[in-house]
C-alpha cells in the first residue's frame, strides 16, 4: 500500500490498516529470525572456534619464550620488556592456583551431595559462668552454604583465568611477531597502552569487579539455591531438590500443601496493573504539572516547583510512613471521613483491598509527581519555540498543540525514562512495603497459604512477597529464588518488547 | 476587531486564574503532610487523629530528646547514615561517571555486550541478591556494619551510568580529536576535557547517589538485622522502629520523636535541593532524555 492510498482512506480504516500492518511486521520478524539462524550459528561457531587457532599459533610458530606462557602467564612478557604487565598476569595465576587448591578443589569434591553431617561429637569445653569444663555439642558437619558458595567463585576466578591466559599467550605470540620485523617494545608501551587503546580497562576494572562481586555472584547463587532446599529447617546442611520448588508453585506440590499458584497469578496481576498505573498516572500528570508551571504568563514559577521539591526533600521512607499512618483506623484521615460521614466508625481504609489499591496509586502520584514534573519541565523548555508559533498561526486550540506537538516530543524524548520506570515499578519495594505492608489479607475460598510462603497480602508485589518469604520465620529462601527467577522472566519480557521498539536506543550516536 | 482582541485577552485572564488555582489546590495538597509532620512533631503525647497537638501539649522536648534519648540514639544513626552517604555519594559519582565514559565514548570489544548485561542484571530483582550478599558478609563477620552498607552501595554503581551517559553521548566527539590530536592521551581527555564540561551531571550524580543511601529502607534495614546494637543502625531503620515502640517513662511520645527526627532527616536534602535544583534539571534534562 502506498502512502497517498494510506491517506486516502478514513480515520476508522487506517487505524485497521496499521493494526494489520503491525501483526505482518510482527510475522515477519519471528519469520527473519529463523531465517538468519543457520547464518548466526555460523558465526558464532566462528568466534567460538578462533580462540584455538590463536592457541595453534602461538604454539606451532612461537619460540620456546612464548610458548611458555602456556605455562607461566606473563613469562614472556617479563622478558620482553612489559615487566608490568608480565607482573600482573603472573600475579593473578598465582593467587588462582593457590585458591583452587586451598578452597577450590576441597569444596568442588564435596558439592555432589552439598556436604555430610559429621560425627556427632562432644567436646569437653571451659564454661566461663560455672568455672569447669562441660560436656558441650559442637557442630562438625559441613556447611553446605561455604561449599556452594567457594564452589561457585572458583568456577567465576577459573573462568577469568582462562580468559587471561588466553590473552596473555595472544599477547607473547603479538610480541613475538613484531620482534620478528625489529619492533621491540618497551616498558613504557605499557603506560601508553593503558591511557590510549586500552583506557576503556582502567575505566571499567573496578566497576565491572564490584558488579561481579556484589551482585552477578549473588544472583548466580541465588538461582542454584532455587534448586535445593536451603530454609530455616536446613540452615547448616541442605540438599539439591531439583525442580521440586519450582512444580511446588504450579501445583505439583506432593505433601498435600496446598498448590499456590492461583496466588501467584493474583499478585503476578496486581504488580502488573499497578506498574501500569504508577507509571503513566506520575508520567501524565507530572507533565500537565510542569505544563501549568511553565505556561507564559504565570508568575511565581520558582514557589510552584519548590512547594513540590519539598516532598523530594523529605525521605521517602518517612513521608510513606507518615502518610500510612495518617490513613491508618486512628490516623487523620480515616477521622475525618468518620466526621463527614463517609465512611462508617470502626471501618479501617487499608483493610479493603480495593480501597487500598486505590490509595497506593494515589499515594505514589503524590510521591512520583514532583520528579516527573523536575524531568518534564527541563525538556519541556527545550521544545523549539517555532513549532507552537506556526501551529498558532495555524489556528491550533492549546489542546491539539498538545496532542500534536508537546505529547509526541516528550514520548519520543523520555521514552527509555518511561520504560526504566515501569521495570522500576514492577520492583517498587518502598511504596507498598512501607504504605500497606502488602495486606489486607488473601480471602480465597479453600486455600490457606502454606506457611512457608509468608502471609502475603492482596496489595503485596512480587518483590514485596520476597520479602516477606525471606525474613517470616521459615526464611524459605529456595521458594524465594523461585519468585525471583520468574519475576526477572516477565521484566525481561516487558523490557525487550519495549526496548526494541524505542528509537533513543537505536540512534545512540546521533548527537555526536 | 478591537473587540475581539479585548475577548481573546479576556479568555486568556480567565485561564490563568483558572492555572493559578489549580496550582494552589495542588501545593496546598502537596504542603499538608510536611506540616502535618511538623505539628505531630511539636506535640508532648501521641495525637495522629488531629491537624494540631492539642492545647496543652506544644512542647519542643521531642527535639530536645533526639539528642539526649540513650534508647533512641538519634545522633548516632544520623552521624552513621551521614557518613553512609556521604561516602557512598563520592565513590558512587566517580564509578558512575568512569562508567558512563567508556561505556559512552570509547569504542571496544565488549561494549555492546557489557551494555546488555547491565541491561539484564537491572532485571532480576536485586533484593535477592542482597540475601545472598548479607549472608557473604555475615560469613566475614562484616554484617550490620556501616562499612559493609558502604560496599553495598558503592558496588552496584556501574548499574546506574545510563543517564551520565546520554549526557556524554551529547559532547560532540571533535573535542576529543582535537585533545589527542594536540598529544593529549585520553586520560587527560576524560579529566582535563569532559568532566569539567559536565558540572551538571556530576552535580546530578552526587545528588541522587547521596540521598539513595540517605533515605533507604529495604538494604539497611536488611544488612541491619543481625546487629542488635542500636548504635549500628541507620536513620531510617532507627525510626521505623520508633514507630513500633509503646510509650514509656524514658519515651513519652515515640511517635513524635519519630516525627522530629523525619524533620531533622529532610532538612539537609531539602537545602541541598534548593541549592542545587537547576543542575538536577539540567543534569537529567541533558541526560535521560535524548532523541
Amino acid at each position: 500500500m502506498t502512502k497517498i492510498e494510506y491517506l486516502s482512506l478514513s480515520k476508522g480504516q487506517r487505524a485497521i490498516v496499521r493494526v494489520a500492518e503491525g501483526f505482518k511486521n510482527f510475522g515477519l520478524g519471528f519469520v527473519g529470525f529463523f531465517r538468519k539462524l543457520p547464518s548466526k550459528f555460523t558465526k558464532m561457531w566462528m568466534v567460538i572456534l578462533s580462540p584455538f587457532y590463536v592457541l595453534k599459533d602461538a604454539l606451532i610458530n612461537g619460540n620456546w619464550i612464548t610458548r611458555a606462557n602456556f605455562l607461566v602467564c606473563g613469562f614472556s612478557q617479563l622478558f620482553r620488556k612489559q615487566i608490568a604487565r608480565g607482573i600482573l598476569y603472573l600475579l593473578y595465576e598465582v593467587v588462582f592456583f593457590w585458591f583452587l587448591f586451598k578452597i577450590g578443589v576441597p569444596n568442588f569434591a564435596k558439592l555432589g551431595t552439598l556436604g555430610e553431617f559429621g560425627p556427632n561429637a562432644t567436646y569437653l569445653v571451659f564454661n566461663a559462668t560455672t568455672q569447669e569444663f562441660m560436656p558441650t555439642f559442637i557442630s562438625t558437619g559441613d556447611f553446605s552454604f561455604n561449599i556452594l558458595l567457594y564452589s561457585l567463585i572458583t568456577i567465576v576466578l577459573m573462568i577469568i583465568f582462562v580468559v587471561l591466559w588466553f590473552f596473555s599467550i595472544r599477547d607473547a605470540k603479538l610480541l613475538q611477531d613484531s620482534e620478528s620485523v625489529g619492533k621491540f617494545s618497551k616498558n613504557s608501551d605499557f603506560v601508553k597502552d593503558i591511557t590510549g587503546k586500552s583506557y576503556q580497562n582502567v575505566l571499567l576494572a573496578i566497576p565491572m569487579v564490584g558488579l561481579l562481586a556484589f551482585t552477578i555472584i549473588p544472583i548466580i547463587f541465588m538461582i542454584i539455591i532455587g534448586f535445593t532446599n536451603y530454609t530455616s529447617v536446613h540452615t547448616d546442611l541442605f540438599d539439591w531438590v531439583g525442580f521440586k520448588n519450582y512444580s511446588n508453585l504450579f501445583g505439583g506440590a506432593s505433601d498435600g500443601a496446598n498448590d499456590i499458584v492461583q496466588v501467584f497469578f493474583k499478585v503476578l496481576a496486581w504488580t502488573l496493573i499497578w506498574a501500569f498505573f504508577a507509571t503513566f498516572t506520575n508520567y501524565f500528570l507530572g507533565m500537565v504539572v510542569a505544563l501549568l508551571i511553565n505556561k507564559k504568563g504565570i508568575k511565581l514559577k520558582k514557589l510552584w516547583r519548590t512547594v513540590l521539591i519539598t516532598t523530594i526533600a523529605v525521605p521517602q521512607f518517612v513521608s510513606l510512613l507518615l502518610i500510612s499512618q495518617m490513613f491508618s483506623g486512628t490516623g487523620i484521615v480515616s477521622r475525618l471521613f468518620m466526621d463527614w460521614g463517609i465512611i462508617q466508625p470502626g471501618f479501617e481504609l487499608l483493610s479493603d483491598p480495593l480501597i487500598s489499591k486505590i490509595i497506593i496509586i494515589v499515594v505514589n502520584m503524590w510521591v512520583g509527581i514532583p520528579y516527573t514534573m523536575l524531568i518534564c519541565s527541563g525538556i519541556l523548555m527545550n521544545i523549539p519555540e517555532d513549532l507552537y508559533e506556526s501551529a498558532r498561526i495555524d489556528g491550533a486550540t492549546p489542546f491539539k498543540m498538545y496532542m500534536k506537538i508537546t505529547l509526541p516530543y516528550m514520548l519520543f524524548i523520555t521514552m527509555p525514562y518511561l520504560i526504566s520506570q515501569f521495570v522500576g515499578n514492577i520492583n517498587n519495594f518502598n511504596v507498598i512495603y512501607l504504605l500497606t505492608g502488602g495486606g489486607p489479607e488473601f480471602k480465597l475460598a479453600g486455600l490457606t497459604v502454606p506457611a512457608q510462603y509468608g502471609n502475603v497480602g492482596q496489595t503485596d508485589l512480587l518483590i514485596t512477597w520476597i520479602y516477606k518469604i525471606c525474613m517470616n520465620d521459615q526464611k524459605d529462601y529456595a521458594s524465594a529464588s523461585v519468585i525471583g527467577v520468574l519475576i526477572f522472566l516477565v521484566v525481561a519480557i516487558f523490557s525487550f518488547i519495549f526496548y526494541g521498539r524505542s528509537n533513543s536506543v537505536k540512534n545512540e550516536e546521533d548527537f555526536q | 476587531m478591537a473587540k475581539h482582541v479585548r475577548s481573546a485577552r479576556a479568555v486568556e485572564k480567565t485561564r490563568r486564574v483558572l492555572v493559578y488555582v489549580i496550582l494552589s489546590i495542588i501545593s496546598i495538597i502537596w504542603v499538608i503532610p510536611f506540616l502535618y509532620l511538623i505539628f505531630q512533631s511539636l506535640s508532648a503525647n501521641a495525637n495522629p487523629g488531629s491537624f494540631f497537638p492539642a492545647s496543652g501539649d506544644w512542647t519542643l522536648k521531642n527535639y530536645g530528646l533526639l539528642f539526649s534519648s540513650t534508647i533512641a540514639p538519634f545522633f548516632r544513626w544520623w552521624l552513621n547514615t551521614f557518613i553512609i552517604a556521604a561516602a557512598s555519594a563520592v565513590l558512587q559519582t566517580i564509578f558512575v561517571l568512569m562508567t558512563a565514559y567508556a561505556l559512552s565514548r570509547l569504542r571496544f570489544k565488549g561494549r555492546q555486550g557489557i551494555m546488555k548485561l547491565i541491561l539484564l542484571l537491572g532485571m532480576f530483582p536485586g533484593f535477592l541478591g542482597m540475601v545472598v550478599i548479607y549472608m557473604i558478609l555475615r560469613l566475614f563477620g562484616l554484617s550490620g556494619s556501616v562499612f559493609s552498607l558502604i560496599i553495598v552501595y558503592v558496588a552496584s554503581s556501574a548499574m546506574s551510568y545510563y543517564i551520565a551517559k546520554g549526557f556524554f553521548d551529547t559532547i560532540p566527539k571533535s573535542l576529543d580529536e582535537a585533545v589527542l590530536i594536540d598529544g593529549g592521551n585520553k586520560n587527560t581527555v576524560f579529566w582535563r576535557v569532559i568532566l569539567p564540561m559536565s558540572k551538571p551531571i556530576i552535580i546530578y550524580t552526587v545528588l541522587v547517589s547521596f540521598t539513595g543511601p540517605w533515605g533507604d529502607f529495604m538494604f539497611a534495614s536488611l544488612l541491619s538485622q543481625g546487629a542488635s546494637d542500636m548504635a549500628q543502625k541507620t536513620v531510617a531503620v532507627g525510626l521505623k522502629a520508633l514507630l513500633t515502640t509503646a510509650p514509656s517513662a524514658a519515651l513519652p511520645n515515640p511517635y513524635g520523636l519519630f516525627c522530629a527526627g523525619a524533620v531533622f532527616v529532610s532538612i539537609p536534602i531539602m537545602a541541598l535541593f534548593f541549592w542545587l535544583q537547576r543542575y538536577y534539571v539540567e543534569g537529567i534534562a541533558g541526560g535521560a532524555v535524548k532523541g
